[in-house]
């Protein structure tokens, strides 16, 4: 009886549907993102602008706390719980699209010379076959924050162009108390957060090596590039002693505290150290190397159309995504969340790259280089212990190089199997 | 009605065990059991959380039992019951036998030692984090350096560190075992410590005659309730190594975090899977012999 | 029962003449101060990083990291901030209601069970006892894909019962009422039994009231339980008007980043509540305490 009943009203529907009556239901399609207020804020205004200019669709967002949301995502979306479109890591792109949880993107709207003619070139990992996969709206870079009056208590002029500068920069910064405790670090440092991927895209290319080969499948820094990378890193612990792991507990806090010199972060630290009040800061970018080498690291996180989006929901998502990945809604974002757009076009506008704070950020993704990924916290995990192993059990630099190259590569190994 | 009344006395109180139970099997059997059932099943199997699931065999089991750091997880779960149920009882003991016996403020000094229980693993990990920096932040170490003793590293040791992470677990869990023992406490008739003092035995062996004896129920609650805590201890470590979880190197790294982190970090629930079937296993044979040891039959 | 046995303890009698007043006479002798002067020390001790918290609550974010106990610039700032915040409201009644259901659930079916599993011989009593025990043994991170499938199946996903079901019995509470059913002594059943009652009756009339204490510890352990549940709340809801506390909360923690001023006056808030329901119960856990020491 109930089937009957849904019978007659699914095709009482399609009619209606069919009979293209103007009075036909909004469709509605359904968009998660984690939380970050900024975020929410963006996406709200792009969601206004977007159903202005398309009355019969609605979109509805919702959103996860950071910290749990790559297992909600992964929870709901294999059920068909999921939204139509859906926010993911660049990293994560792999396990959806070989589940077949992600539909690509129609080539006539999205094609594929446009989409390499007009986005930065790290989002061709994006890419599968004769279609994109998914589009981000920004990216992210990396630079350095400096401590103004820091730097002006002791006389140095502006932020360290180099390497070398930077040691010296940091030697002046640092202090002690009287029984050679460090009180201020001169820069920040700790794998646990973004020097990761510093040491990774930054200072191993620097010193002339490459991290990754065979696409990021092959583990390529025990060489001695690799070695002299990780040789600065913790010369400035051990040799220089301008700074110490784990120093006030996490680098942005230390920071944010007054008590460093210099700190390597990403663009979504700007929000939270706007908020700190009596802390002055400028952004630089980073450090190049003796030979003037730049390098630096990009992510970014993108928006995708699920396989739950089917018929008129799926027309509405292609649209939706068009808009979300448009010059205006990037130049949205960066005003409100301060991430930097995935277009050139978007991002190298004049006012944009000589902006004080977002200049340093846009600068770096010219050659910033984005790690594929197989599983970023375990591979974060072994460049802590690497670290970890050297200083708690004074292991060499060599073996512990070897060590972590060993690691990451079995892991590698198992998931590219 | 009939065929009841010409049940016999035992067979009634079977035909009573499975009224009371009935409702409470239909919860255990589909909210406990099947999930159960369905881990160990993905146990034999390789799967993403995402994709289609893939038998593997016992592929899974023999990966584990060749993981070093499994191992010392394995090792570091051990540590944690041993040096965490005994610390903890006896303080629970001592403290509970003597508020017994307290009056002046009783009640506030009772709610002293309870209300860590109730407070949130999340925040309080973090405050505990902060009392162990060096200095300048930290409490501990700031405290040492005034006595002009060297810093300790607390968090950032391989020895150090799983001790200072237990303590917030013990200091948590204190209020509750007080709160149990005081119960079990006030359940001794007070007959019986009457005739001991008429026949004027000692205060220490009537604690070890009366007290203890009578309190076995209770304690045999708390000894298996305690090492399953312990064995299953999570909040703490994850809460208070987020930057580095269960580090530094893998030393105050519990095996439930290393499923967490397998199964939401690696999404490798096969794998994860395993691990807790090892976990399931390990508790079981805890609990059981526990439970034979003390004899609660 | 002859009045004989109607040996309280003094400190119990004390609080049963005198409940609101607990204990006003200062300890008499050396030993007892000693006893005493020691365990409040203690006891300070046990609050001092819950004295922190508070404090942290009271900060501005520049001072976090400070170490003095009283804030230079004491602020109620993030208490506007996270109660200017509706939704708090809205978790605080999700939780409320969560918890308060599941500890009615708790307390009824694991005193059932746990008094089946003592007080009834029947064949595989152990066994059924050791299932439930071995349920302590599956941590719930590995459950939560079963659950959140079975959700999906039978429409529970973003549901107060989504939320509650998993907790509605727990071997926890059945391993405590057993153990507490331990004391009551079965000559009472008995006594009842010729009376006439039948067994349900006697469970909820004659030995319930008996074991009133651990039910109160019970209730409280798992109002305590739900009240901090986490990862289930979290995965089961998708509207943030069916977020639990612990959850709501986790949104002042974003990306790289805590905010825990916010995190600490959040906690504070929490605490606050299940304070208040412990102090409620503390009196009811004393005098159940009492009238089952009565039984002799």
């Amino acid at each position: 009886m109930k089937q009957f009943r849904n019978w007659i009203l699914g095709a009482a529907t399609a009619a209606i549907t069919a009979g293209g009556s103007f009075s036909a239901q909004a469709v509605e399609i359904e968009y998660w993102q984690y939380f970050f207020e900024a975020r929410i804020t963006a996406m709200d205004q792009l969601i206004e602008n977007f159903e202005a200019a398309n009355p019969d669709i609605t979109v509805k967002m919702t959103h996860f706390p950071y910290a749990d949301y790559r297992t909600k995502v992964a929870a709901a979306i294999p059920a068909g719980q999921g939204p139509d479109v859906v926010q993911l890591f660049y990293g994560w792109l792999n396990d959806y699209v070989d589940a077949n949880l992600i539909q690509p993107l129609p080539a006539d709207q999205f094609p594929i010379d446009k989409i390499e003619a007009e986005f930065f070139p790290m989002v061709r990992a994006m890419k599968r076959g004769d279609n994109y996969m998914a589009l981000p709206t920004a990216v992210r870079s990396l630079a350095l924050f400096y401590n103004k009056r820091l730097f002006e208590k002791a006389g140095i002029d502006g932020p360290p162009a180099t390497l070398e500068e930077l040691v010296e920069s940091a030697k002046k910064l640092a202090q002690k108390d009287g029984a050679g405790n460090l009180t201020t670090v001169g820069i920040t440092t700790g794998m646990t957060a973004q020097d990761h991927h510093w040491f990774r895209e930054g200072l191993i290319r620097q010193f002339g090596g490459e991290p990754y080969t065979n696409n990021y499948q092959t583990v390529n820094y025990n060489t001695d590039a690799g070695l002299a990378a990780l040789k600065f890193y913790t010369d400035l612990e051990d040799i220089h002693e301008v700074t110490k792991v784990g120093f006030m507990d996490e680098p942005q806090a230390a920071f944010k505290a007054g008590r460093a010199g210099m700190h390597i972060d990403g663009s979504f630290r700007i929000g939270a150290l706007d908020k700190v009040r009596g802390l002055k800061w400028g952004v630089a970018e980073l450090p190049a190397a003796a030979d003037g080498t730049k390098s630096n690291y990009s992510s970014y996180w993108v928006n995708a159309i699920t396989t739950k989006a089917t018929g008129e929901k799926y027309e509405a998502a292609v649209k939706f995504m068009a808009y979300i990945t448009s010059d205006e809604a990037m130049q949205i974002w960066l005003d409100t969340v301060g991430e930097l757009p995935a277009k050139p076009s978007a991002a190298l506008t004049e006012a944009n790259a000589s902006n004080e704070t977002f200049g340093p950020f846009i600068k770096g993704l010219e050659y910033a280089h984005t790690t594929i990924f197989a599983n970023e916290s375990g591979q974060r995990q072994i460049m802590v212990d690497m670290i970890s192993r050297t200083d708690l059990e004074d292991q060499s630099l060599e073996d512990s190089l070897a060590a972590a190259a060993e690691a990451e590569q079995k892991l590698l190994d198992e998931y590219y199997q | 009605m009939a065929f009841y009344k010409n049940l016999t006395i035992s067979q009634k109180q079977i035909v009573w065990a499975w009224c009371f139970l009935a409702v409470p099997t239909v919860f255990y059997v589909t909210i406990r059991f099947y999930p159960t059932a369905n881990a160990i099943l993905v146990s034999f199997q390789d799967w993403n959380l995402l994709g289609t699931r893939t038998w593997t065999g016992i592929d899974n089991y023999v990966k584990l039992f060749n993981d070093p750091v499994f191992w010392k997880v394995f090792q570091n779960t051990f540590l944690y019951l041993i040096i965490g149920t005994p610390v903890s009882l006896v303080i629970a003991f001592v403290v509970a036998y003597h508020i017994d016996k307290v009056r002046f403020m009783h009640g506030t000094i009772r709610a002293l030692y309870f209300v860590p229980f109730m407070t949130s693993a999340v925040a309080m990990a973090w405050v505990w984090r902060w009392f162990y920096q060096p200095v300048p932040i930290g409490v501990f170490n700031n405290f040492l350096a005034s006595l002009g003793i060297a810093q300790i590293e607390f968090l950032n040791s391989t020895t150090n560190a799983l001790p200072a992470i237990l303590a917030p677990a013990v200091w948590a869990g204190l209020g509750f075992q007080i709160i149990i023992f005081m119960a079990g406490l006030r359940a001794i008739p007070q007959t019986y410590y009457e005739a001991a003092r008429i026949d004027g035995v000692s205060p220490m062996a009537t604690l070890w005659e009366i007290t203890l004896p009578l309190l076995k129920p209770t304690i045999v609650f708390l000894v298996v309730f305690s090492s399953i805590g312990f064995l299953r201890i999570f909040d703490q470590v994850f809460n208070m190594t987020t930057n580095n979880p269960g580090g530094p190197l893998n030393s105050t790294k519990p095996l439930v975090l290393m499923i967490y982190d397998t199964a939401f970090n690696g999404f490798d629930m096969g794998y994860a899977a395993a691990q807790t079937v090892v976990l399931f296993l390990v508790l079981l044979v805890v609990s059981l012999l526990q439970l034979r040891i003390l004899r609660d039959r | 029962m002859s009045t004989t046995d109607l040996s309280i303890k003094p400190s119990s009698e004390a609080l049963l003449k005198n409940t609101g007043n607990v204990g006003v006479r200062p300890p008499r002798n050396y030993a007892q101060f000693i006893r005493w002067i020691l365990l409040f020390g203690g006891g300070i001790l046990m609050i001092m990083p819950i004295i922190y918290m508070l404090s942290t609550s009271f900060k501005f974010p520049f001072e976090v990291y400070n170490l003095n106990l009283i804030p230079e610039e004491p602020t109620l700032e993030n208490y506007q901030l996270v109660l200017e915040d509706g939704r708090f409201f809205n978790w605080f009644t999700n939780s409320l209601v969560i918890a308060v259901l599941t500890t009615v659930s708790n307390v009824f079916f694991d005193s059932m069970v746990g008094y089946a599993l003592c007080k009834f011989k029947f064949p595989g009593r152990y066994i059924v006892f050791i299932a439930i025990l071995s349920t302590l043994m599956i941590p719930t991170e590995m459950l939560v894909i079963p659950w959140y499938l079975m959700s999906t199946k039978l429409g529970w996903l973003d549901t107060y019962w989504g939320i509650m079901f998993p907790g509605m019995m727990t071997a926890f509470g059945v391993f405590l009422m057993k153990q507490f059913f331990e004391t009551v002594p079965d000559d009472f059943l008995e006594a009842a039994r010729i009376d006439g009652l039948n067994e349900f009756q006697i469970w909820w009339t004659v030995a319930m009231p008996l074991v009133k204490p651990a039910l109160a510890a019970l209730a409280i352990f798992v109002f305590l339980g739900n009240w901090t549940a986490f990862i289930w709340p979290l995965i089961v809801t998708n509207s943030q008007e069916l977020y639990t506390l612990p959850v709501g909360l986790t949104t002042f923690s974003v990306e790289q980043q805590v905010e825990w001023e916010l995190i600490m006056t959040g906690a504070a808030l929490s605490t606050l509540p299940t304070l208040i329901v412990f102090l409620i119960f503390q009196r009811f856990i004393i005098r159940g305490v009492v009238m089952a020491g009565l039984k002799g």
